[in-house]
């Protein structure tokens, strides 16, 4: 049996086709759509929440989709130390519900940002990242105009001290001003993941990058551990 | 107007509409009255008289523009809709089929640009999932005044206008999840106070899903889903059929607010119906301009029907709206289904899960009446024709324009131009904002969402796969407002050719065209001129191309206190690509591959009327713009197909603003790192060309419609030469040199040439456009 994946449907959400092509046409897994009102992902093996303007981002980004019915389920899956992965919306939705620190705000530009990012594996030694080398360069897409994470200095250097910054912006390359570059991050027990960059828009070499297929396969590979 | 201060309670009488004649307000004539006085039999109530004025606004019935429009070729062995739908249908084998159109949003985005932009998106993606189609790709097609102090009224302005049009396509376009993958942005001193905003979306149906919006079968309910409707718009397609003169700044009632949240909820919901639910829906129609009236009374009149409406159950987001104001709204995120009889619930049940309304407000009946009831009493009742098919239709008078026998007498020589320092010349028109890379806009739209999208924004077409086929979809719009000033049939002509050369240089077939007739009032003989002779250049290249029109739209009344836009027909043209290995972009690969410039017969001709060169040493255009060999051009594009095909071809641009010298500049350019085209090179930052033109100067920068800049791998020249000449022996394949590695475009002529390092001449051309609006 191969692992089944959900991939969250929020009201607005508009990677989510993408997503579950990734994991499942691209990627092969069994996985499926599960809407904002679920009550249940009993059965599952990973939590996929995908990008988009949830409930049209209205209010502050992922500020109501926290309150979703499905959320406390993803909250109660992340606590039983099962993995959950956020993109874009997906990661400032976590940030919002607590499941990740930090927030995204407005990227200093004040301007929406799309372009293929070079994207730095700054820990590869999570269950998303293991196949990855370290300190390899990516070219990951990114499509935000709130990217700009920010923690407090403790907050940061605690990020630093269990290592938990996964990824990172390459220097020179910070499309949005985040803090010390930081493009993805997971929490402290480094089953939750959240990151600006789609790795799902980055499966297929004709659409410009295949550099997103060794976190799908590093997220697959810890499943099967 | 003052549409928000019309009483609620106090309606004018039917004598009094008569006797004060408030219908010309509403821009409808006096022979247009008496003329529906005599489709009624009687006085027209206030209600009555008002869908009168707004179903035969130019706007909604092209009273105007229909003669023209009948001359256009509509069909062809591929097309399955025309048009007269949402939008028009290309079959693109593999049971799946294309389905695209452009709409313009002009007047609503010179009064509150981000708006205006925004429900320009949101307006034109109904009209594709209406259909029955998922949008896939939206392009802009945008026209500004100038950006600098000394060619602009209002330079401040012009650049809040640009700020806040692409604000307001980002903002709707990213939010629904649609890629914004391509479109065109020039700037000249006649758009400074009518700015152009069309907008082209692509969608892609299974040819099993078609829909029609037709109310059909007496019985059936017709039910309003999405937003609810409110006073925003109302007579907004009459606001669009006039023309603006001081004081429309007040116009903002008119505008219509998006939210774009709401769309994407639309756009799932009516999908699912249409996917999964295709036995219960009759039809469905998109709420656009003239609101309720116009599709409803659209849906009847296509399936021969009548329809009597219960406005009290119109969901209402303001108190008190009388049955004027129900009927005219355009508020935004609307759509109208026909459903069978006993299926409204199970419609109610779908889009209740998508957070939206659905409610049945009305039945088809047999009678062909449009008929409203509102609070007990019937307050329109019209026969359903009068209000569509029987509009009213002119033949308008037409003379030629007078500013053509002054423009044909400009000296447009290559002396005229008194270029003496070519590489300075070279680089002034990279920084032209026309010529200019366009990142700076095209950075802040999502272009990769629903990941299909193969070429971004900045190459001659924007391409997206067609999933689970070998098959892609070329996509581009484009339109050279100054040809058709200088000479329309001409510059109709060209309008298309530089359409199907972006497409073919991007390695797809030319399928089918729509496209926004953007020019001036109708009622000036001058500009029914350009209208009809613009029309007649389109017709006869579509039908070289074998590309037919399949949709579009007209805006009229492009003018600002009598001065009108240059005439602007926005062509937006689609492709196939029969094998995604086909794709070709603009960019150089390899230092090496030799580069040709292929062009027909007669090779670069000295054409400079109305070229960016001309514009940026005289400072004005003019001159007699040369005719163009269509099929020349057809024979060219063939060769260049043919070889791509083969697998010769490295790079493949069009000539056009700016001429061979910048295109060759932005094929050596390619993309940087951050554009992600994925066959990037990694030495694209350095690469140059070491190119020879057997050409005086000012050659360099000549448009001559039909040429391209094509690299071909050093081991495969010989195939190249053979297959052009095999292919078409009109066209010219003239070897002009090699892709360097010394980052030096380094252009050699029978004058001095021009001679700059890749990156300074890229630096100037990237940073222009941000400079200039910062």
């Amino acid at each position: 049996m191969s692992p089944r994946f959900a991939v969250i449907v929020f009201p607005g959400s508009n990677c989510d086709k993408d997503l579950l092509w990734g994991i499942k046409n691209i990627a092969g897994m069994n996985a499926e759509f599960v809407r904002h009102d679920a009550t249940d992902l009993s059965g599952f093996d990973a939590v996929l929440i995908p990008g988009g303007f949830s409930y049209g981002d209205y209010l502050r980004c992922g500020a109501i989709a926290r309150f979703s019915p499905v959320m406390n389920e993803v909250r109660r899956f992340a606590d039983e130390g099962k993995p959950v992965f956020g993109t874009c919306n997906g990661f400032q939705i976590l940030c919002e519900a607590g499941l990740l620190p930090g927030a995204l705000l407005r990227n200093t530009s004040l301007r929406f940002v799309c372009e293929t990012a070079q994207i730095e594996v700054a820990n590869n030694a999570t269950r998303f990242t293991s196949k990855y080398d370290p300190d390899q360069l990516l070219r990951l897409p990114v499509a935000h105009a709130e990217g700009r994470y920010t923690v407090t200095a403790e907050e940061l250097e605690q990020l630093k001290a269990n290592n938990q910054i996964a990824f990172r912006y390459a220097k020179g390359h910070n499309p949005n001003g985040s803090v010390d570059d930081i493009a993805g991050v997971t929490n402290k027990a480094g089953n939750v993941l959240g990151m600006m960059p789609h790795p799902e828009r980055a499966v297929e070499t004709l659409l410009g990058s295949d550099d997103g297929l060794p976190f799908f396969a590093s997220l697959i590979d810890s499943l099967a551990a | 107007m003052s549409e928000t201060a019309v009483k609620t309670t106090a309606e004018p009488t039917a004598e009094e509409v008569r006797d004060t004649k408030i219908y010309l307000g509403w821009s409808m004539t006096d022979a247009e009255y008496e003329r529906a006085v005599g489709m009624l039999g009687r006085l027209p109530n206030y209600t009555e008289a008002g869908l009168f004025a707004v179903m035969w606004s130019e706007h909604c019935c092209y009273k105007s523009s229909t003669p023209i429009l009948k001359s256009f070729p509509t069909t062809g062995p591929r097309v399955l809709q025309g048009p007269g739908e949402g939008a028009g249908i290309v079959d693109i084998g593999n049971g799946k089929a294309v389905v695209f159109k452009a709409e313009s949003h002009n007047h609503p985005s010179a009064v509150e640009p981000f708006e205006g932009a925004a429900t320009g998106v949101g307006g034109i993606l109904r009209d594709i999932f209406s259909m029955g189609a998922r949008p896939v790709a939206v392009l802009d097609s945008l026209r500004f005044g100038e950006l600098t102090a000394a060619h602009a009224k209002d330079v401040d302005r012009n650049k809040f206008l640009v700020d806040q049009v692409v604000a307001g396509i980002s903002s709707y376009g990213n939010c629904i999840g649609v890629p914004t993958v391509g479109g065109e942005t020039e700037f000249d001193s006649c758009y400074e106070g009518n700015p152009l905003v069309n907008v082209m979306c692509v969608g892609l149906i299974d040819v099993k899903d078609i829909q029609k919006g037709r109310a059909a079968g007496a019985g059936n309910s017709i039910m309003y889903v999405g937003a609810t409707t409110g006073r925003d718009g109302i007579h907004g397609a009459t606001f669009a059929s006039e023309e603006f003169g001081e004081g429309n700044e007040t116009q903002r009632s008119a505008v219509q607010v998006g939210d774009p949240f709401m769309e994407k909820q639309l756009v799932e919901a009516c999908l699912d119906v249409i996917h999964n639910h295709n036995d219960i829906l009759v039809g469905i129609q998109d709420m656009g301009a003239a609101g309720l009236v116009s599709s409803s009374a659209e849906m009847a009149s296509k399936a021969g029907t009548g329809l009597y409406l219960k406005l009290d159950d119109v969901p209402q987001r303001e108190t008190n709206m009388t049955p004027y104001e129900m009927m005219l709204s355009e508020s935004q995120e609307r759509m109208l289904l026909c459903v069978r009889a006993g299926h409204e619930d199970e419609i109610k049940k779908i889009f209740t899960a998508y957070g939206l309304d659905a409610v049945t407000i009305g039945r088809v009946t047999d009678d062909g009446q449009y008929t409203l009831e509102h609070k007990g009493a019937v307050v329109a009742d019209i026969p359903v024709r009068a209000l569509t098919d029987d509009a009213p239709e002119y033949h308008l008078p037409d003379s030629e324009p007078a500013r053509l026998k002054g423009l044909r007498a400009v000296d447009a020589s290559a002396a005229s131009l008194k270029i003496t320092n070519p590489s300075e010349t070279f680089l002034d028109l990279l920084a032209s904002p026309t010529v200019a890379s366009k990142e700076h806009i095209w950075h802040t739209y999502d272009s990769q969402v629903l990941t299909n999208t193969v070429i971004r924004p900045g190459s001659d077409a924007a391409v997206i796969r067609v999933r689970d086929t070998d098959t892609a979809l070329a996509m581009t719009t484009d339109c050279n407002g100054r040809y058709i000033y200088l000479d329309p049939e001409i510059g109709g002509k060209i309008a298309v050719a530089e359409a199907a050369s972006n497409i073919v240089a991007s390695g797809a077939t030319p399928l089918a065209i729509t496209d926004c007739l953007n020019y001036g009032s109708p009622e000036n003989p001058e500009v029914m001129y350009d209208l009809k002779r613009s029309a007649a250049g389109i017709s006869a290249a579509c039908r070289t191309f074998e590309t037919p029109v399949i949709s579009g739209n007209v805006s009229l009344y492009n003018e600002t206190s009598h001065e009108a836009v240059y005439p602007t027909p926005m062509i937006g043209m689609v492709g196939l690509l029969e094998h995604t290995d086909h794709i070709t972009t603009q960019a150089f690969k390899n230092p090496g591959d030799a580069i040709y410039l292929l062009t027909g017969p007669q090779g670069i001709r000295p054409d400079f009327a109305g070229s960016e060169v001309q514009k940026l040493t005289t400072g004005s255009i003019g001159g007699v713009l040369a005719d163009v060999d269509l099929d020349a051009i057809a024979a060219t594009q063939r060769a260049l197909l043919t070889a791509i095909r083969a697998g010769f071809v490295a790079s493949a641009h069009d000539v056009s603003e700016g001429g061979v010298a910048v295109a060759l500049a932005e094929s050596a350019f390619g993309f940087d790192s951050a554009s992600g085209d994925g066959r990037e090179n990694p030495q694209a930052e350095v690469l140059g060309v070491d190119v020879t033109l057997d050409l005086d100067d000012p050659l360099l920068f000549a448009e001559t419609v039909g040429s391209f800049v094509v690299s071909v791998p050093a081991g495969k020249v010989e195939q190249f030469e053979a297959s052009v000449a095999a292919t078409s022996p009109e066209a010219a394949a003239t070897l002009l040199g090699h892709v360097s590695d010394d980052g030096m475009l380094n252009i050699l002529t029978n004058g001095d040439g021009i001679r700059v390092a890749t990156m300074s001449a890229k630096k100037v051309w990237k940073e222009s456009l941000a400079c200039l609006l910062n």
